[in-house]
């Protein structure tokens, strides 16, 4: 995984609850959906118009925000499905920080696993940020440092989130759970060896012909 | 003394293969179920990382996204059907991973058959690549939803790196009136308590009206959990889900049986246990629901009006029902029933079991489909559809103008082509209304069955409990 470790740059404020997984990734896309190309349709019914163009009035197309690394969004921002391709997608815009008061609890795991990082924060945090991501008089830089756990406003205001130190670790190292849990197998081999005789019927399905 | 535990712990201690940290554990996986959508990508991804599935006897794979519903279908017969099924059928029998294809007696959607065939079990960890997994919790499991990298992790370690959750009850008592199914129960819960309310927390649902429910209701129940942000909902096991499970072909059988039913038998929350939140709910408030909105929270009882923007104390829920009612074509203040409808979906994993499709087609029995309405019937399940077929219920429904059609996910969520029109209005048993859900620019109203085929007879949104009486054959 590629690492996450400092970031500055423009937040877009998308100032509406419960964007589910269905936005992000429209149900058209999830049969062929990769992580390289799902972006090209990442959020398109609020992106696009209905004849393909792109909706001036949405906060990724407008001037000064079409490179936005953060998005401040929402409550309830990614509920919904599973769907992996909703993180892949805001990854492939760019976005790498996604803030909101809450995050569907599938979509907010999956971002760690695609260096995005979720900092959930209260309400009346967000509604400032947003207030401040939204001046485009001067200076509209974010910056972010997972080291410090700690986002820098455009108005110099430093904000710490929280972040549990496993998660932090992975982040800043770029580490792989996977790889990390292969390294452990011992520890799964006895726990199935004393389950098997606690819990038998688990380990020995019967059969369907 | 120590503190009783709820169910949730329970399962959650006998699971732990290690802590990482705090609240942080690896938890054994007991059960994987795989389906062609999210299996097939992650069965792959593995491959390309020189990695294989550590313990394919505990998985079990089958299309159920991709295939097409129509009658006579094979893989070719959706657009994506023959790449995704023989991706997944034959990944799964390279890793040794038993797999129902699109002719196996037991082929459905994945939530339908994990419990129909004793899969899942009470006591067991069982997750998929599914936000709907929380389904699996009706058996007195411990089931939820995980993304494309965490199945990639389930498939090579057996294992799952999992945060701990909150504890929350949902304790519903009392008896349910007249025309009101557990579909209706569960809306109403999530129009009260609000799409976010379970995020971080796992469910146990409870009380007098639960232990009343048959297990297919229980699955409706718990179903619906991830649509008010819980990854997890549950109910203790009982008589009633060791009388559903005792038969099952892949139930433990003989001692087994015995040994499995003594532990499951310890599983329900003790008495003196405390959880995080609890919430509660009396049975006699609830009636049929219809949602208006394009959220599973946006919902009203079937005889309510279409609430106002301005209705909704929060700015941020007066614009998200404003965008809603637009995007709906409903005018706010006028009652929802008498909307007219085009289609009708009873299907789904919510709502495709056997007793939905008997409840469904006791309300179609008899009458007809109104002309301008399309109204499909996808059994949840090649099991399903037999058993249903062994009973009639397909005639009843085929002389009512309904269509009969093949197993699988189909209308929910689309992704086999089987879309909802643009601006077409659907009253579907599935469980989301998200926008572009059904098809681009598709109006989804969810309902329970008995609701859905009402709507289907009268051609618009109608109180099941309304419709005009009929005369059946045999009656005097």
């Amino acid at each position: 995984m590629e690492k996450l470790q400092q970031i500055q740059g423009v937040a877009a404020p998308l100032p509406r609850a419960n964007i589910d997984t269905d936005i992000i990734t429209p149900m058209k896309y999830l049969t062929s959906a990769n992580s390289k190309d799902i972006h090209e349709h990442t959020f398109e019914p609020l992106r696009f118009l209905s004849d393909g163009r792109e909706n001036p009035d949405f906060i990724l197309n407008k001037p000064g925000y079409r490179d936005s690394v953060f998005l401040i969004a929402g409550r309830n921002f990614g509920c919904g499905s599973s769907r992996e391709t909703a993180v892949w997608g805001i990854r492939g815009l760019g976005i790498r920080c996604v803030i909101a008061e809450s995050f569907g609890d599938i979509f907010f795991n999956n971002c760690f696993q695609n260096s995005v990082l979720p900092i959930r924060l209260p309400a009346a945090t967000v509604a400032e940020l947003m207030a401040e991501a939204s001046d485009d008089q001067g200076n509209m830089q974010f910056q972010l440092d997972v080291a410090s756990r700690t986002l820098t406003t455009p108005s110099g205001r430093t904000i710490t989130f929280d972040i549990t130190p496993d998660r932090q670790t992975s982040l800043l190292e770029g580490l792989d759970d996977v790889g990390q849990t292969m390294k452990e197998d011992a520890a799964t081999t006895a726990f199935q060896g004393k389950d098997r005789t606690e819990r038998p019927w688990i380990y020995d399905l019967g059969t369907i012909d | 003394m120590t503190q009783g535990k709820t169910l949730f712990d329970k399962i959650w201690g006998s699971h732990v293969v290690r802590s990482l940290g705090e609240n942080l554990d690896l938890l054994h996986v007991d059960r994987l179920l795989i389906h062609d959508l999210s299996g097939s990508r992650a069965l792959m991804d593995l491959k390309e990382r020189g990695l294989s599935v550590r313990n394919p006897e505990l998985c079990l794979s089958m299309p159920d996204h991709s295939v097409s519903s129509l009658p006579g279908r094979t893989l070719a017969s959706s657009p994506d059907g023959v790449r995704l099924g023989n991706a997944l059928r034959d990944m799964s029998a390279a890793a040794g991973i038993p797999h129902y294809g699109i002719d196996h007696p037991n082929q459905g959607i994945v939530h339908v058959v994990g419990p129909e065939i004793g899969f899942t079990l009470p006591g067991c960890l069982l997750v998929c690549g599914d936000s709907h997994t929380s389904t699996h919790g009706a058996m007195g499991a411990l089931a939820w939803g995980i993304g494309s990298s965490e199945l990639v992790h389930v498939l090579a370690t057996q294992t799952i790196r999992q945060r701990r959750p909150g504890t929350m009850r949902i304790t519903i008592d009392g008896d349910l009136g007249e025309g009101v199914e557990a579909k209706d129960v569960i809306l109403h819960i999530i129009g009260h308590l609000g799409v976010a309310a379970g995020i971080g927390h796992a469910i146990e649902y409870a009380g007098s009206t639960i232990r009343g429910m048959s297990i297919e209701e229980r699955l409706t129940i718990c179903n619906l959990s991830i649509e008010f942000g819980a990854r997890m909902g549950m109910v203790a096991p009982d008589e009633t889900t060791y009388a559903y499970i005792k038969e099952l072909p892949l139930a433990p059988k003989g001692e087994a049986w015995e040994a499995a039913l003594a532990y499951w038998r310890g599983l329900p929350t003790d008495e003196d246990a405390v959880f995080d939140r609890e919430v509660s709910f009396d049975a006699a408030d609830m009636a049929p629901q219809i949602t208006w909105g394009t959220s599973p929270g946006q919902t009203v009882a079937v005889n309510a009006t279409i609430p106002a923007p301005d209705s909704f104390v929060e700015a941020e829920l007066q614009g998200n029902a404003e965008t809603a009612l637009e995007y709906m074509g409903l005018t706010p203040g006028e009652t929802i029933a008498g909307t007219k409808v085009d289609r009708v979906f009873i299907g789904s994993c919510t709502n495709s079991r056997l007793s939905d499709l008997r409840r469904a087609a006791a309300v179609a029995q008899g009458r007809q489909v109104a002309a301008n309405v399309t109204a499909w019937v996808v059994p949840g399940s090649v099991q399903v559809k037999t058993e249903a077929e062994a009973e009639g219920l397909h005639e009843i429904f085929l002389a009512a103008g309904f269509e009969w059609r093949e197993p699988g996910c189909s209308q929910c969520v689309a992704t086999n082509g089987e879309t909802v029109a643009p601006g077409e209005r659907c009253i579907s048993t599935s469980n989301r209304n998200f926008v572009g859900r059904q098809g681009p620019k598709a109006r989804t109203h969810l309902a329970g069955p008995a609701m859905a085929v009402a709507a289907a007879i009268a051609g618009e949104i109608t109180d099941v409990r309304e419709l005009a009486p009929i005369e059946l054959e045999g009656n005097t």
